[in-house]
């Protein structure tokens, strides 16, 4: 062996030796995704479960101080009943707010529906909400930059910033926006934001005594809530929209819209 | 040209350079984009600390936990629940927000209207629905304008367990 040669593997050996185990180890996915989550805030409803006891949305407007009084919300239960003589009722009086205590069916103007109970076909209940669209038409519109989708998932509304055209609220195809009668800036259902990242469930989620309503991370593969979505049979509102709700229905109806 | 064609041009670029210079002012500095570009997520940075900031009034997530955490102090009420009653239903959907409980709010409230508990257990006539599976009354006939828990024990309603 040559002196060059010689030296030459002295010095692989030595630096070769001075690297730490630690540097050689693989980098394992799960524990990287771990540490720098890739959240996706998704809803799902079960149609199935809602008993309509408005719970969900008395929940709601406490948490995010919407007035009680005001006809108003940030979430609601509407109620679809049809008859066997193939008429179909929709109503929602105070977006469910104190429940369905009556079984005559809110036309508005004042006007209600007593409908036969021999008549009474099939009838649930379905809540409803802001979809979090992965498009969300009321971002494209805002012409100052008030409202944005959060790289979370989450469509907010930015209270200071918002000056209360209302475009937003004409371009949203679910109705879920509203013009906030105390603060005059338009208001939305935020998945309660301020609880997520407290660790907390939403408060509809919370206030469920039934399980109807869940939420989960939709970019985590072992999440319930995507098992759910990716295996059983659920469906989204206006999907011919093209917004890409991220709030998913199982049990959906075809009149629900 | 002629100076009646400039001037309302610069009429104008004054205009322009006027917004432009207000809007410099004007516009918070962490204006910009989300991951999801100009056209979905362009915002004030900092509102989404704002919202985050909010402060929630609900307390512990979740059934189990929510129980949990009011059989500390309440362990006597919270066991007379029945899984398969009224144990489905968070202590805060009747007993308000609880938070901060023991220490603000000091004490919660007490619904006992007639109208919380007639949410499930008005009668109505859908056999396909999950709410048929409620014991439910008519309001108008079953002890009408009485308090309910005057006769039904709220924290567990099966009538066999109160005798």
């Amino acid at each position: 062996m040559e002196r060059r040669d010689f030296l030459k593997k002295c010095v692989m050996v030595v630096v070769g030796a001075s690297v730490p185990l630690s540097a050689l180890t693989f980098v394992d996915p799960k524990k990287v995704l771990a540490a720098n989550p890739d959240i996706q805030w998704a809803f799902l409803v079960d149609t199935n479960k809602c008993v309509g006891c408005g719970f969900c949305v008395k929940a709601c407007k406490v948490e995010n101080d919407i007035p009680l009084d005001a006809n108003v919300t940030r979430t609601w239960v509407e109620r679809y009943v049809y008859t066997k003589d193939d008429r179909r009722y929709v109503d929602s009086p105070k977006g469910a707010l104190n429940g369905y205590t009556e079984s005559r069916i809110d036309l508005g103007k004042g006007e209600f529906k007593e409908i036969d109970p021999k008549n009474v076909g099939k009838a649930f209940f379905v809540p409803k909400l802001c979809n979090h669209c992965s498009t969300p038409p009321c971002t494209q519109v805002c012409p100052v930059g008030a409202t944005y989708k959060t790289d979370d998932g989450v469509v907010l509304v930015d209270r200071s910033w918002c000056i209360g055209c209302g475009y937003c609220i004409m371009a949203c195809p679910y109705a879920a926006r509203f013009f906030h009668p105390v603060l005059h800036v338009a208001d939305k259902c935020t998945f309660c934001y301020h609880r997520l990242s407290k660790g907390l469930d939403s408060a509809c989620v919370n206030a469920c005594p039934f399980g109807a309503r869940r939420m989960g991370n939709i970019h985590d593969i072992n999440d319930p809530i995507t098992q759910i979505i990716m295996n059983e049979r659920v469906g989204v509102l206006k999907d011919e929209f093209g917004t890409k709700p991220q709030a998913f229905y199982i049990g959906l109806a075809q009149e629900v819209r | 040209m002629k100076s009646h064609v400039w001037r309302p041009l610069y009429v104008v670029i004054a205009f322009i350079v006027g917004i432009l210079v207000f809007r410099f002012f004007y516009v918070p500095n962490d204006f910009g984009s989300g991951k999801r570009g100009f056209m979905y997520s362009y915002h004030r940075k900092s509102n989404e600390a704002e919202w985050k900031k909010q402060p929630a009034k609900y307390g512990v997530t979740g059934k189990e936990r929510m129980h949990e955490y009011c059989s500390a102090c309440h362990s006597a009420v919270v066991k007379v629940r029945n899984e398969k009653y009224h144990g489905v239903i968070p202590c805060e959907d009747c007993h308000g927000p609880a938070l901060n409980h023991p220490e603000a709010p000091e004490k919660l409230g007490i619904d006992r209207s007639r109208e919380l508990c007639l949410r499930c257990h008005t009668s109505l006539p859908y056999t396909t629905s999950e709410r048929k599976r409620i014991p439910g009354i008519d309001p108008k006939t079953h002890n009408a304008g009485e308090q309910c828990v005057l006769c039904h024990n709220p924290h567990n309603p099966r009538l066999e367990d109160m005798k």
